[in-house]
């Protein structure tokens, strides 16, 4: 053995000028990701912190249940709360099984094709079209030519539309993540496509599609533009506390809209009512969202490599 | 490994083909990767096929089980004949991969327990009887030399065993559908040599009900096990003989001396 290499162990371990940079690189480095991670999160908490701090005198049971009263200067939430319900629930029935089995034919069955080119291009560049964009397509689309009129099923398709790219592209995602080696070994083994996708793709990556399908909800109900012109109304009264008020060929109220008519358009409310919505808005989100977090680590666990 | 054993007997090779490959070429896309070989597979045969990377071994068994019709964009022509019938004319592809096993480089431990990874491909082909089921796990465990270690955790995950372990699930579960022939890709590839010395002693064994193609990068394990020998290089087939003459000092082909004794290029 060479004599210099055996040297002393301790000259090995003493920090040298490059070691003594690099530590300092990496430490200033995790401090500078920290801040920004720091800036992320506080305005996040400031902004739900003020809201909630502003709307605490009206937060009750009641506000919930209640329609608003006076032309809307107070009262509750109860028929915009599940106007929003409404469209969210249906615009994710269409969207989803559509979105999810379309994703898996590009994914799982289409060959390279200017086709599939074409439709994969399609899928990105509509989940960037603007949603007032959206929502002038679902007047002329589902309002006037399908004759649906202003109601809750237009105004559903549109969230529909606008919905279902995204969905196709976190399917696309979810789907990708399972090895390619999976779904070799089960051809070589003589398994259809269907086989493959049933017995090992699906059970797969079904936490990434329903994670991807739920935050998809939060879009949904806080869209204002696309439902204004296809079937969101200014003010609705419905029967309190029936959760089935509402018919979907009929208009319905919603928080997102409500949200803006009481902040702009009507004067003297209560100073509580437009924090309070935007409360019940935001934390309606963040509850369907956290619901999509356990589902996610549950199915997580039964992840299988 | 000094003494190299003796096991290339003479059972097996000379009687009836199973394979019949004639000018085959295939192509993907605009690039060759095998370039018009003929040569015959025999009955319960182990047939070593070596050669250097993109020599086209790999391809010649996607085209005998037709997984390479699931790569966009390849060309196959000339014939591959199972049993005398050219596997293109065969409707059911997916019955036809069943009568083939494969074992690829890496072991692939399906996200399933132990006992779904060996039972897929006879649910896949219909078989429910849970006793029927049991049988096949046993008997292709056992096969694979892997069933004292596993028997005990049947329903614990395929994905968690050790990746020599994982290697012996893969081949158990491309014995499950009973083929005809095995095909081992480079199966020692991510294999400790002691796990690889007892798989190579499944393989022995399992000559006697079916017909072996191996392809394999370690010239030496063609010399332990093939009957005969297929020298492959760029996309053609140099040479073909039983394993004594390619590993002698005199194969027809000086390429084939030189890759067998490492001189190769």
């Amino acid at each position: 053995m060479n004599t210099d290499m055996q040297a002393s162990p301790q000259t090995m371990f003493t920090e040298t000028e490059i070691g003594k940079q690099k530590r300092w690189i990496e430490n200033g480095m995790r401090i500078f990701f920290l801040v920004m991670t720091s800036l992320m999160i506080l305005p996040l908490l400031l902004i739900i912190g003020y809201l909630f701090y502003k709307a605490l005198p009206v937060l009750s049971f009641e506000f919930l249940f209640t329609n608003p009263k006076d032309n809307m200067r107070a009262g509750g939430l109860w028929a915009p709360f599940l106007g929003t319900i409404y469209l969210v629930v249906v615009s994710l029935l269409v969207s989803a099984p559509i979105g999810v089995f379309a994703a898996v034919y590009l994914n799982e069955y289409a060959r390279e094709n200017w086709f599939t080119r074409l439709t994969n291009l399609a899928v990105v560049n509509l989940a960037g079209v603007p949603s007032i964009v959206h929502a002038l397509f679902g007047v002329g689309a589902f309002v006037l030519f399908a004759g649906l009129g202003e109601s809750i099923l237009a105004a559903s398709l549109t969230l529909a539309i606008m919905t279902l790219p995204v969905i196709i592209a976190s399917t696309t995602e979810a789907l990708k993540a399972v090895p390619m080696s999976f779904r070799e070994a089960c051809w070589n083994l003589g398994a259809t496509r269907w086989q493959t996708i049933r017995r090992i793709v699906i059970p797969n990556s079904i936490s990434g599609i329903l994670t991807g399908v739920i935050l998809q909800v939060s879009r949904a109900a806080g869209e204002t533009a696309p439902i204004m012109f296809t079937g969101a109304v200014f003010y609705k009264a419905i029967a309190e506390g029936n959760l089935f008020a509402y018919n979907i060929t009929e208009q319905c109220m919603a928080l997102s809209l409500h949200l803006f008519t009481i902040s702009t358009q009507v004067p003297d409310v209560t100073e509580g009512v437009p924090y309070g919505t935007a409360i019940v808005l935001v934390g309606s989100v963040l509850l369907v969202n956290a619901a999509a977090i356990v589902l996610r680590v549950y199915l997580r666990t039964r992840k299988k490599w | 490994m000094t003494t190299p054993m003796q096991t290339n007997s003479d059972n097996g090779s000379q009687n009836t083909p199973v394979i019949e490959i004639s000018d085959l070429k295939v192509r993907y896309g605009d690039s060759p990767a095998l370039n018009g070989i003929s040569f015959d597979v025999y009955q319960n045969e182990i047939l070593g096929i070596i050669g250097p990377a993109q020599s086209g071994k790999t391809t010649l068994l996607k085209v005998i089980n037709r997984t390479l019709e699931l790569t966009p964009d390849t060309t196959v022509e000339g014939s591959v004949k199972l049993d005398g019938v050219d596997i293109r004319t065969i409707g059911d592809v997916y019955g036809l991969r069943r009568r083939i096993g494969m074992v690829l480089p890496l072991p692939v431990g399906l996200p399933l327990s132990i006992y779904d990874n060996v039972a897929f491909a006879p649910r896949t082909a219909g078989i429910r009887a849970k006793s029927e089921l049991d049988e096949i796990v046993e008997r292709c465990l056992q096969q694979a030399a892997l069933w004292d270690e596993v028997k005990d955790r049947l329903d614990s995950l395929g994905t968690k065993l050790s990746g020599g372990q994982q290697q012996r699930l893969t081949i158990a579960r491309a014995l499950s559908h009973q083929p005809e022939i095995l095909c081992l890709d480079e199966f020692s590839i991510a294999v400790d040599p002691v796990t690889t010395m007892r798989i190579e002693e499944v393989l022995k064994t399992l000559q006697t009900e079916m017909t072996i193609l191996l392809v394999t990068n370690l010239v030496q394990q063609a010399k332990r096990l093939a009957n005969r020998t297929a020298f492959f290089l760029n996309g053609d087939l140099i040479e073909i003989d039983t394993t004594d003459v390619i590993f002698s000092e005199n194969p027809s082909n000086q390429a084939t001396y030189d890759y067998v004794n490492g001189t190769f290029g």
